[in-house]
Protein backbone atom coordinates (compact mmCIF):
# COMPACT_ATOMS: atom_id res chain seq x y z
CA UNK A 1 0.00 0.00 0.00
CA UNK A 2 1.04 3.80 -0.91
CA UNK A 3 -0.28 6.19 0.77
CA UNK A 4 0.07 8.78 -1.83
CA UNK A 5 -2.07 6.37 -4.14
CA UNK A 6 -4.35 5.94 -1.02
CA UNK A 7 -4.27 9.40 -1.33
CA UNK A 8 -5.56 9.54 -4.92
CA UNK A 9 -8.67 7.67 -3.87
CA UNK A 10 -9.04 9.79 -0.66
CA UNK A 11 -8.72 12.83 -3.43
CA UNK A 12 -11.66 11.26 -5.99
CA UNK A 13 -14.22 10.26 -3.17
CA UNK A 14 -13.16 14.37 -1.72
CA UNK A 15 -14.00 15.91 -5.16
CA UNK A 16 -17.31 14.05 -6.04
CA UNK A 17 -18.55 14.80 -2.25
CA UNK A 18 -17.85 18.55 -2.61
CA UNK A 19 -19.96 18.44 -6.25
CA UNK A 20 -23.17 17.54 -3.69
CA UNK A 21 -22.07 18.29 -0.42
CA UNK A 22 -25.27 21.25 0.16
CA UNK A 23 -27.78 18.57 0.13
CA UNK A 24 -25.90 15.27 2.24
CA UNK A 25 -24.94 18.07 4.56
CA UNK A 26 -27.92 19.73 5.80
CA UNK A 27 -29.38 16.59 6.23
CA UNK A 28 -26.76 14.65 8.60
CA UNK A 29 -26.85 17.94 10.43
CA UNK A 30 -30.66 18.32 10.93
CA UNK A 31 -30.87 14.46 12.50
CA UNK A 32 -28.89 15.02 15.61
CA UNK A 33 -30.53 18.51 15.82
CA UNK A 34 -33.55 16.78 15.83
CA UNK A 35 -33.08 14.57 18.94
CA UNK A 36 -31.78 17.74 20.55
CA UNK A 37 -34.54 19.42 20.65
CA UNK A 38 -36.87 15.81 20.99
CA UNK A 39 -35.14 14.59 23.59
CA UNK A 40 -33.31 17.36 24.72
CA UNK A 41 -36.14 19.49 25.72
CA UNK A 42 -38.91 17.68 25.51
CA UNK A 43 -37.82 14.59 27.95
CA UNK A 44 -35.38 16.66 29.70
CA UNK A 45 -38.55 18.49 31.24
CA UNK A 46 -38.88 15.35 32.84
CA UNK A 47 -35.64 13.79 33.51
CA UNK A 48 -33.85 17.17 34.55
CA UNK A 49 -30.75 16.16 35.57
CA UNK A 50 -28.21 12.96 34.79
CA UNK A 51 -25.37 12.81 37.43
CA UNK A 52 -25.96 16.51 38.19
CA UNK A 53 -25.85 17.60 34.55
CA UNK A 54 -28.93 19.12 32.87
CA UNK A 55 -30.08 16.20 30.75
CA UNK A 56 -29.62 18.52 27.66
CA UNK A 57 -25.97 18.59 28.89
CA UNK A 58 -25.89 14.85 29.23
CA UNK A 59 -27.52 14.50 25.79
CA UNK A 60 -25.28 16.67 23.73
CA UNK A 61 -21.81 15.25 23.77
CA UNK A 62 -22.85 11.79 22.75
CA UNK A 63 -24.71 13.34 19.51
CA UNK A 64 -21.01 14.02 18.59
CA UNK A 65 -20.23 10.71 18.72
CA UNK A 66 -23.15 9.19 16.68
CA UNK A 67 -23.36 11.60 14.09
CA UNK A 68 -19.96 10.81 13.61
CA UNK A 69 -20.04 7.20 13.35
CA UNK A 70 -23.10 7.55 11.16
CA UNK A 71 -21.25 9.33 8.63
CA UNK A 72 -18.49 6.98 8.63
CA UNK A 73 -20.31 4.02 8.87
CA UNK A 74 -22.76 4.88 5.78
CA UNK A 75 -20.10 6.06 3.44
CA UNK A 76 -18.26 2.32 3.82
CA UNK A 77 -21.21 0.84 3.47
CA UNK A 78 -23.74 2.68 0.93
CA UNK A 79 -20.78 4.73 -0.10
CA UNK A 80 -18.58 1.96 -0.76
CA UNK A 81 -21.07 -0.67 -1.98
CA UNK A 82 -22.55 1.40 -4.75
CA UNK A 83 -18.99 2.23 -5.93
CA UNK A 84 -17.77 -0.82 -5.93
CA UNK A 85 -21.13 -3.13 -7.21
CA UNK A 86 -22.85 -0.16 -9.64
CA UNK A 87 -20.91 2.47 -10.30
CA UNK A 88 -18.10 0.27 -10.88
CA UNK A 89 -15.81 3.05 -9.72
CA UNK A 90 -13.56 0.46 -8.42
CA UNK A 91 -12.64 -1.47 -11.30
CA UNK A 92 -12.72 1.81 -13.26
CA UNK A 93 -9.86 2.63 -10.50
CA UNK A 94 -8.13 -0.54 -10.43
CA UNK A 95 -7.19 -0.63 -13.78
CA UNK A 96 -4.66 2.70 -13.07
CA UNK A 97 -1.59 1.98 -11.29
CA UNK A 98 -3.82 2.07 -8.23
CA UNK A 99 -4.09 -1.47 -6.49
CA UNK A 100 -6.46 -2.94 -4.15
CA UNK A 101 -4.65 -1.75 -1.12
CA UNK A 102 -4.25 1.45 -2.01
CA UNK A 103 -8.14 1.32 -2.69
CA UNK A 104 -8.96 0.02 0.78
CA UNK A 105 -6.91 2.40 2.35
CA UNK A 106 -8.50 5.50 0.42
CA UNK A 107 -11.71 4.29 1.17
CA UNK A 108 -10.81 3.89 5.27
CA UNK A 109 -8.97 7.25 5.16
CA UNK A 110 -12.08 8.66 3.65
CA UNK A 111 -14.75 6.94 5.90
CA UNK A 112 -12.83 8.47 9.02
CA UNK A 113 -12.30 12.12 7.38
CA UNK A 114 -16.07 11.93 6.45
CA UNK A 115 -17.48 10.67 10.18
CA UNK A 116 -14.71 13.74 11.14
CA UNK A 117 -16.29 16.36 9.53
CA UNK A 118 -19.67 15.87 10.69
CA UNK A 119 -18.12 15.06 13.95
CA UNK A 120 -16.85 19.14 14.19
CA UNK A 121 -20.16 20.55 12.46
CA UNK A 122 -22.58 18.66 15.53
CA UNK A 123 -19.41 20.85 17.71
CA UNK A 124 -19.81 23.84 16.70
CA UNK A 125 -23.53 23.85 16.44
CA UNK A 126 -23.45 22.15 19.99
CA UNK A 127 -21.11 24.90 21.20
CA UNK A 128 -23.72 27.80 19.46
CA UNK A 129 -26.59 26.15 21.80
CA UNK A 130 -24.30 26.84 24.43
CA UNK A 131 -23.94 23.21 25.33
CA UNK A 132 -20.32 22.68 25.41
CA UNK A 133 -18.64 23.64 29.00
CA UNK A 134 -14.70 23.15 28.31
CA UNK A 135 -12.50 24.44 25.04
CA UNK A 136 -11.34 20.55 25.14
CA UNK A 137 -13.80 19.44 23.15
CA UNK A 138 -11.27 20.55 20.22
CA UNK A 139 -9.30 17.75 21.46
CA UNK A 140 -11.51 15.28 20.52
CA UNK A 141 -11.11 15.90 16.66
CA UNK A 142 -8.33 13.79 16.31
CA UNK A 143 -9.76 10.80 18.74
CA UNK A 144 -12.99 10.91 16.25
CA UNK A 145 -11.03 10.15 13.31
CA UNK A 146 -9.57 7.32 15.11
CA UNK A 147 -13.10 6.30 16.04
CA UNK A 148 -14.18 6.96 12.82
CA UNK A 149 -11.71 4.83 11.49
CA UNK A 150 -13.13 2.18 13.29
CA UNK A 151 -16.70 2.54 11.76
CA UNK A 152 -15.42 2.72 8.05
CA UNK A 153 -13.10 -0.19 8.75
CA UNK A 154 -16.24 -2.23 10.48
CA UNK A 155 -18.33 -0.99 7.39
CA UNK A 156 -16.02 -1.80 4.83
CA UNK A 157 -15.69 -5.08 6.11
CA UNK A 158 -19.58 -5.23 5.96
CA UNK A 159 -19.65 -4.05 2.33
CA UNK A 160 -16.98 -6.39 1.27
CA UNK A 161 -18.44 -9.64 2.53
CA UNK A 162 -22.53 -9.01 2.02
CA UNK A 163 -24.44 -10.37 -1.27
CA UNK A 164 -26.55 -7.72 -2.11
CA UNK A 165 -27.17 -4.12 -1.13
CA UNK A 166 -30.39 -5.24 1.39
CA UNK A 167 -28.48 -7.43 3.18
CA UNK A 168 -27.56 -3.66 5.22
CA UNK A 169 -30.25 -4.40 7.17
CA UNK A 170 -29.28 -6.65 8.76
CA UNK A 171 -26.33 -4.61 10.00
CA UNK A 172 -28.05 -1.73 10.70
CA UNK A 173 -30.97 -3.83 12.80
CA UNK A 174 -28.74 -5.86 14.69
CA UNK A 175 -25.58 -3.96 15.04
CA UNK A 176 -26.01 -0.28 14.39
CA UNK A 177 -29.11 0.25 16.32
CA UNK A 178 -28.30 -1.27 19.40
CA UNK A 179 -24.85 0.14 19.34
CA UNK A 180 -26.81 3.47 19.34
CA UNK A 181 -29.62 2.73 22.11
CA UNK A 182 -26.80 1.23 24.47
CA UNK A 183 -23.92 3.48 24.10
CA UNK A 184 -24.63 5.88 27.03
CA UNK A 185 -25.73 8.41 25.01
CA UNK A 186 -29.41 8.90 26.15
CA UNK A 187 -29.06 7.38 29.45
CA UNK A 188 -26.47 6.14 31.61
CA UNK A 189 -25.89 2.48 31.49
CA UNK A 190 -25.21 1.84 35.24
CA UNK A 191 -28.93 1.38 35.69
CA UNK A 192 -29.11 -1.37 33.61
CA UNK A 193 -28.60 -5.01 33.95
CA UNK A 194 -24.70 -5.92 33.87
CA UNK A 195 -24.85 -7.63 30.59
CA UNK A 196 -25.75 -4.59 28.72
CA UNK A 197 -23.18 -2.75 30.39
CA UNK A 198 -20.61 -5.81 29.12
CA UNK A 199 -22.01 -5.27 25.76
CA UNK A 200 -21.14 -1.96 25.45
CA UNK A 201 -18.12 -1.96 26.26
CA UNK A 202 -17.40 -4.01 23.35
CA UNK A 203 -18.81 -1.76 20.87
CA UNK A 204 -16.56 1.41 19.90
CA UNK A 205 -19.55 3.91 19.94
CA UNK A 206 -19.92 3.71 23.84
CA UNK A 207 -16.19 4.45 24.06
CA UNK A 208 -16.35 7.50 22.05
CA UNK A 209 -19.50 8.39 23.98
CA UNK A 210 -17.62 8.67 27.27
CA UNK A 211 -14.38 10.54 25.88
CA UNK A 212 -17.10 13.17 24.04
CA UNK A 213 -18.66 13.33 27.35
CA UNK A 214 -15.61 13.87 29.52
CA UNK A 215 -13.92 16.17 27.14
CA UNK A 216 -16.89 18.16 26.69
CA UNK A 217 -16.89 18.88 30.14
CA UNK A 218 -13.07 19.22 30.43
CA UNK A 219 -12.82 15.96 33.11
CA UNK A 220 -10.44 14.78 30.23
CA UNK A 221 -8.61 12.27 32.60
CA UNK A 222 -12.13 9.83 32.98
CA UNK A 223 -11.65 8.74 29.72
CA UNK A 224 -8.19 7.26 29.20
CA UNK A 225 -9.23 4.10 29.37
CA UNK A 226 -10.94 5.22 26.32
CA UNK A 227 -8.64 6.49 24.39
CA UNK A 228 -6.34 3.02 24.60
CA UNK A 229 -9.75 1.27 23.62
CA UNK A 230 -9.93 2.70 20.66
CA UNK A 231 -6.37 3.07 19.44
CA UNK A 232 -6.16 -1.00 20.01
CA UNK A 233 -9.06 -1.94 18.16
CA UNK A 234 -8.42 0.76 14.97
CA UNK A 235 -5.23 -1.28 14.65
CA UNK A 236 -6.41 -4.77 15.47
CA UNK A 237 -9.36 -4.20 13.07
CA UNK A 238 -7.27 -2.70 10.80
CA UNK A 239 -6.11 -5.85 8.43
CA UNK A 240 -9.50 -7.49 8.20
CA UNK A 241 -11.17 -4.98 5.86
CA UNK A 242 -8.00 -5.12 3.17
CA UNK A 243 -8.06 -9.26 3.73
CA UNK A 244 -11.76 -9.34 2.44
CA UNK A 245 -11.79 -6.74 -0.24
CA UNK A 246 -9.14 -8.60 -1.87
CA UNK A 247 -11.56 -11.89 -1.24
CA UNK A 248 -13.93 -10.18 -2.51
CA UNK A 249 -12.42 -8.74 -5.85
CA UNK A 250 -9.34 -9.80 -7.01
CA UNK A 251 -10.62 -13.76 -8.29
CA UNK B 1 12.48 -5.75 -39.37
CA UNK B 2 11.95 -7.10 -35.93
CA UNK B 3 8.70 -6.25 -33.96
CA UNK B 4 9.18 -5.92 -30.22
CA UNK B 5 6.64 -8.56 -28.89
CA UNK B 6 4.51 -6.11 -25.96
CA UNK B 7 2.40 -9.03 -25.02
CA UNK B 8 3.47 -12.67 -24.48
CA UNK B 9 1.51 -15.18 -23.11
CA UNK B 10 2.55 -19.21 -22.44
CA UNK B 11 0.10 -21.67 -20.97
CA UNK B 12 -1.90 -18.74 -19.60
CA UNK B 13 -4.85 -20.58 -17.91
CA UNK B 14 -7.01 -19.06 -15.09
CA UNK B 15 -9.71 -20.74 -12.60
CA UNK B 16 -12.32 -19.57 -11.09
CA UNK B 17 -13.37 -21.81 -8.74
CA UNK B 18 -14.11 -25.46 -10.23
CA UNK B 19 -14.71 -23.24 -13.44
CA UNK B 20 -12.16 -23.08 -15.69
CA UNK B 21 -12.63 -20.07 -17.90
CA UNK B 22 -9.11 -20.23 -20.01
CA UNK B 23 -7.44 -23.33 -20.58
CA UNK B 24 -3.72 -23.19 -21.24
CA UNK B 25 -3.43 -20.91 -24.15
CA UNK B 26 -0.25 -19.53 -26.00
CA UNK B 27 -0.32 -16.35 -27.70
CA UNK B 28 2.08 -13.12 -28.72
CA UNK B 29 0.96 -9.45 -29.21
CA UNK B 30 3.22 -6.97 -31.59
CA UNK B 31 4.01 -3.58 -31.16
CA UNK B 32 2.13 -1.59 -32.95
CA UNK B 33 -0.38 -4.12 -34.17
CA UNK B 34 -4.07 -4.39 -33.21
CA UNK B 35 -5.10 -7.97 -31.90
CA UNK B 36 -8.39 -9.28 -31.69
CA UNK B 37 -9.98 -11.82 -29.39
CA UNK B 38 -13.17 -13.47 -31.00
CA UNK B 39 -15.04 -15.68 -29.51
CA UNK B 40 -18.83 -16.18 -27.78
CA UNK B 41 -20.20 -15.21 -24.62
CA UNK B 42 -17.91 -16.88 -21.95
CA UNK B 43 -15.33 -18.28 -24.02
CA UNK B 44 -12.81 -16.50 -21.58
CA UNK B 45 -12.10 -13.54 -23.98
CA UNK B 46 -12.56 -10.63 -21.28
CA UNK B 47 -10.71 -12.99 -19.15
CA UNK B 48 -7.59 -12.72 -21.01
CA UNK B 49 -7.96 -9.04 -20.84
CA UNK B 50 -7.87 -8.92 -16.81
CA UNK B 51 -4.99 -10.66 -16.90
CA UNK B 52 -3.30 -8.71 -19.85
CA UNK B 53 -4.21 -5.30 -17.35
CA UNK B 54 -3.09 -7.32 -14.25
CA UNK B 55 -6.49 -7.11 -12.94
CA UNK B 56 -6.88 -11.20 -12.65
CA UNK B 57 -3.99 -12.84 -11.32
CA UNK B 58 -3.11 -16.02 -14.05
CA UNK B 59 -3.93 -19.57 -12.17
CA UNK B 60 -1.36 -21.29 -13.79
CA UNK B 61 1.28 -19.90 -16.81
CA UNK B 62 3.44 -17.08 -17.10
CA UNK B 63 1.83 -13.64 -19.11
CA UNK B 64 4.20 -10.85 -19.69
CA UNK B 65 3.59 -6.85 -20.51
CA UNK B 66 6.56 -4.83 -21.67
CA UNK B 67 8.63 -7.59 -21.14
CA UNK B 68 7.10 -7.24 -17.21
CA UNK B 69 5.78 -10.57 -15.43
CA UNK B 70 1.32 -9.25 -14.70
CA UNK B 71 2.14 -11.00 -10.86
CA UNK B 72 5.58 -9.44 -10.49
CA UNK B 73 5.41 -5.26 -11.10
CA UNK B 74 1.57 -4.18 -12.46
CA UNK B 75 2.44 -1.00 -11.05
CA UNK B 76 4.46 -0.40 -13.91
CA UNK B 77 2.72 -2.01 -16.42
CA UNK B 78 -0.58 -0.32 -15.03
CA UNK B 79 1.03 3.06 -15.70
CA UNK B 80 1.78 2.56 -19.05
CA UNK B 81 -1.45 1.02 -20.68
CA UNK B 82 -5.16 2.48 -21.37
CA UNK B 83 -8.04 0.71 -20.41
CA UNK B 84 -11.89 1.24 -21.83
CA UNK B 85 -13.70 -1.72 -20.62
CA UNK B 86 -16.76 -3.12 -22.05
CA UNK B 87 -19.07 -1.66 -18.44
CA UNK B 88 -19.64 2.36 -18.04
CA UNK B 89 -17.81 3.36 -15.44
CA UNK B 90 -17.63 7.10 -15.65
CA UNK B 91 -18.21 8.99 -12.63
CA UNK B 92 -21.46 9.98 -12.89
CA UNK B 93 -21.56 12.88 -10.68
CA UNK B 94 -18.98 14.52 -12.37
CA UNK B 95 -18.34 16.29 -15.69
CA UNK B 96 -17.20 15.12 -18.62
CA UNK B 97 -14.14 17.64 -17.79
CA UNK B 98 -13.54 16.33 -14.34
CA UNK B 99 -13.46 12.72 -15.13
CA UNK B 100 -10.51 13.04 -16.93
CA UNK B 101 -8.93 15.06 -14.24
CA UNK B 102 -9.96 12.81 -11.92
CA UNK B 103 -8.67 9.67 -13.69
CA UNK B 104 -5.22 11.52 -14.75
CA UNK B 105 -4.80 11.64 -10.83
CA UNK B 106 -4.67 8.13 -10.37
CA UNK B 107 -1.47 8.45 -12.33
CA UNK B 108 0.36 11.17 -10.75
CA UNK B 109 0.03 13.52 -14.10
CA UNK B 110 -0.41 17.25 -12.18
CA UNK B 111 -3.19 19.50 -12.88
CA UNK B 112 -1.63 22.15 -15.15
CA UNK B 113 -0.52 19.15 -17.82
CA UNK B 114 -4.02 17.09 -17.37
CA UNK B 115 -5.88 20.16 -17.80
CA UNK B 116 -4.28 20.84 -21.22
CA UNK B 117 -4.31 16.79 -21.69
CA UNK B 118 -8.19 16.48 -21.44
CA UNK B 119 -8.55 19.57 -23.54
CA UNK B 120 -6.26 17.32 -26.47
CA UNK B 121 -8.13 14.34 -26.10
CA UNK B 122 -12.09 16.16 -25.75
CA UNK B 123 -11.02 17.63 -29.16
CA UNK B 124 -9.42 14.36 -30.27
CA UNK B 125 -12.83 11.90 -29.65
CA UNK B 126 -14.84 15.39 -30.39
CA UNK B 127 -16.23 15.72 -27.17
CA UNK B 128 -14.93 19.54 -26.96
CA UNK B 129 -18.28 21.67 -26.28
CA UNK B 130 -19.60 18.66 -24.07
CA UNK B 131 -16.54 19.69 -21.41
CA UNK B 132 -18.89 20.74 -18.48
CA UNK B 133 -22.12 18.90 -19.17
CA UNK B 134 -22.84 15.87 -16.54
CA UNK B 135 -22.48 12.52 -17.43
CA UNK B 136 -26.10 11.98 -17.22
CA UNK B 137 -26.40 13.99 -19.94
CA UNK B 138 -24.80 12.10 -22.56
CA UNK B 139 -25.62 9.74 -24.99
CA UNK B 140 -23.95 6.30 -25.48
CA UNK B 141 -21.85 6.95 -28.15
CA UNK B 142 -20.62 9.95 -26.16
CA UNK B 143 -20.03 8.21 -23.10
CA UNK B 144 -17.78 5.57 -25.04
CA UNK B 145 -15.84 8.73 -26.63
CA UNK B 146 -15.40 9.90 -23.37
CA UNK B 147 -14.54 6.35 -21.91
CA UNK B 148 -12.23 5.94 -24.39
CA UNK B 149 -10.05 9.79 -24.13
CA UNK B 150 -10.10 8.53 -21.01
CA UNK B 151 -8.32 5.06 -21.47
CA UNK B 152 -5.66 7.65 -22.96
CA UNK B 153 -5.00 10.11 -20.17
CA UNK B 154 -1.56 8.30 -19.77
CA UNK B 155 -0.85 8.22 -23.25
CA UNK B 156 -0.72 4.38 -23.12
CA UNK B 157 2.29 2.16 -25.22
CA UNK B 158 -1.15 -0.54 -25.01
CA UNK B 159 -4.45 0.05 -25.09
CA UNK B 160 -7.43 -2.73 -23.94
CA UNK B 161 -10.42 -2.25 -25.40
CA UNK B 162 -13.27 -4.54 -24.59
CA UNK B 163 -16.14 -4.75 -27.07
CA UNK B 164 -15.35 -0.85 -27.64
CA UNK B 165 -18.62 -0.61 -29.66
CA UNK B 166 -21.01 -2.65 -28.09
CA UNK B 167 -24.14 -0.69 -28.14
CA UNK B 168 -23.51 1.66 -30.70
CA UNK B 169 -25.04 3.45 -33.82
CA UNK B 170 -23.17 2.43 -36.97
CA UNK B 171 -22.13 6.47 -36.91
CA UNK B 172 -20.80 6.67 -33.50
CA UNK B 173 -18.88 2.98 -34.42
CA UNK B 174 -17.59 4.22 -37.31
CA UNK B 175 -16.02 7.54 -35.33
CA UNK B 176 -14.90 5.24 -32.69
CA UNK B 177 -13.08 3.30 -35.38
CA UNK B 178 -11.45 6.23 -37.25
CA UNK B 179 -9.99 6.94 -33.48
CA UNK B 180 -8.94 3.78 -33.25
CA UNK B 181 -7.22 3.68 -36.73
CA UNK B 182 -5.44 7.21 -35.56
CA UNK B 183 -4.06 5.61 -32.44
CA UNK B 184 -2.74 2.88 -34.52
CA UNK B 185 -0.81 4.62 -37.15
CA UNK B 186 1.05 6.22 -34.34
CA UNK B 187 2.32 2.92 -33.21
CA UNK B 188 -0.24 2.40 -30.05
CA UNK B 189 -0.71 -1.01 -29.49
CA UNK B 190 -4.38 -2.56 -29.71
CA UNK B 191 -6.22 -4.94 -28.40
CA UNK B 192 -9.34 -5.06 -28.77
CA UNK B 193 -12.53 -8.66 -28.47
CA UNK B 194 -15.63 -7.72 -29.95
CA UNK B 195 -19.11 -9.52 -31.06
CA UNK B 196 -18.68 -7.67 -34.74
CA UNK B 197 -16.87 -9.08 -37.25
CA UNK B 198 -16.72 -6.29 -39.24
CA UNK B 199 -15.09 -4.11 -36.47
CA UNK B 200 -12.24 -7.35 -36.43
CA UNK B 201 -11.76 -7.34 -40.12
CA UNK B 202 -11.59 -3.45 -40.26
CA UNK B 203 -9.35 -2.80 -37.15
CA UNK B 204 -7.62 -5.96 -36.44
CA UNK B 205 -4.07 -7.42 -37.98
CA UNK B 206 -4.36 -10.80 -36.41
CA UNK B 207 -7.21 -12.53 -34.58
CA UNK B 208 -7.47 -15.30 -31.79
CA UNK B 209 -10.74 -17.25 -32.61
CA UNK B 210 -11.86 -18.70 -29.16
CA UNK B 211 -13.83 -21.03 -27.45
CA UNK B 212 -14.80 -22.86 -24.39
CA UNK B 213 -11.27 -21.16 -23.01
CA UNK B 214 -9.17 -22.21 -25.92
CA UNK B 215 -8.00 -20.56 -28.66
CA UNK B 216 -9.43 -22.09 -31.44
CA UNK B 217 -7.00 -20.69 -34.28
CA UNK B 218 -4.53 -17.29 -34.87
CA UNK B 219 -4.11 -15.93 -37.87
CA UNK B 220 -4.54 -12.81 -39.95
CA UNK B 221 -8.11 -12.18 -41.07
CA UNK B 222 -7.26 -12.16 -44.62
CA UNK B 223 -5.53 -16.21 -43.73
CA UNK B 224 -7.98 -17.13 -42.37
CA UNK B 225 -10.44 -15.80 -44.99
CA UNK B 226 -8.56 -17.87 -47.28
CA UNK B 227 -7.86 -20.93 -45.42
CA UNK B 228 -11.50 -21.54 -44.82
CA UNK B 229 -12.51 -20.86 -48.80
CA UNK B 230 -14.61 -17.61 -46.84
CA UNK B 231 -15.84 -14.01 -48.17
CA UNK B 232 -15.54 -12.82 -44.86
CA UNK B 233 -14.33 -13.02 -41.04
CA UNK B 234 -18.12 -14.18 -40.07
CA UNK B 235 -18.35 -17.52 -42.12
CA UNK B 236 -14.67 -18.26 -40.33
CA UNK B 237 -15.76 -17.59 -36.56
CA UNK B 238 -19.20 -19.66 -37.28
CA UNK B 239 -17.16 -22.36 -39.15
CA UNK B 240 -14.81 -22.62 -36.35
CA UNK B 241 -16.69 -22.31 -33.32
CA UNK B 242 -20.36 -23.49 -34.24
CA UNK B 243 -18.29 -27.21 -35.38
CA UNK B 244 -16.92 -27.21 -31.64
CA UNK B 245 -19.88 -26.43 -30.29
CA UNK B 246 -21.85 -29.09 -32.19
CA UNK B 247 -19.38 -31.72 -30.85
Amino acid sequence: MKLKKAYRVWQRNLTVYTKRYKSSLVLNFVEPVLYLVALGFGLGAFVKEINGVPYIKFLAPGLIASSSMFAATFECTYGTYIRMTYQKTFDAILVTPINIDDLVAGELLWGATKGTFYGIIIIVVLSIFGLVDSPYIVLTIPLIFISGLIFAEIAVMASAVIPGIDSFNYFNTLFMTPMFLFSGIFFPLDTLPPAVAKFAFFTPLYHVVNIARSFSSGHIKNSVPDIIWIVIVASLLLPYPFRLMHRRIIK
Amino acid sequence: MIMTQIVNAKGLTKDYGSLRAVDNIDFNILEGQCFGFLGPNGAGKTTVMSTICCFMPPTSGDVQVFGINVTEDPGQIKARIGVMPQDDNLDVELSVFENLIVYARYFDILKKDSSRLAQELLDFVELKDKADVNIRNLSGGMKRKLILARALINKPNLLILDEPTTGLDPHSRHSVWDKLNHLKSNNTTLILTTHYMEEAEKLCDRVAIMNSGKIVTIDTPSNLMDAHGAKNLEDVYLKLTGRRLAE
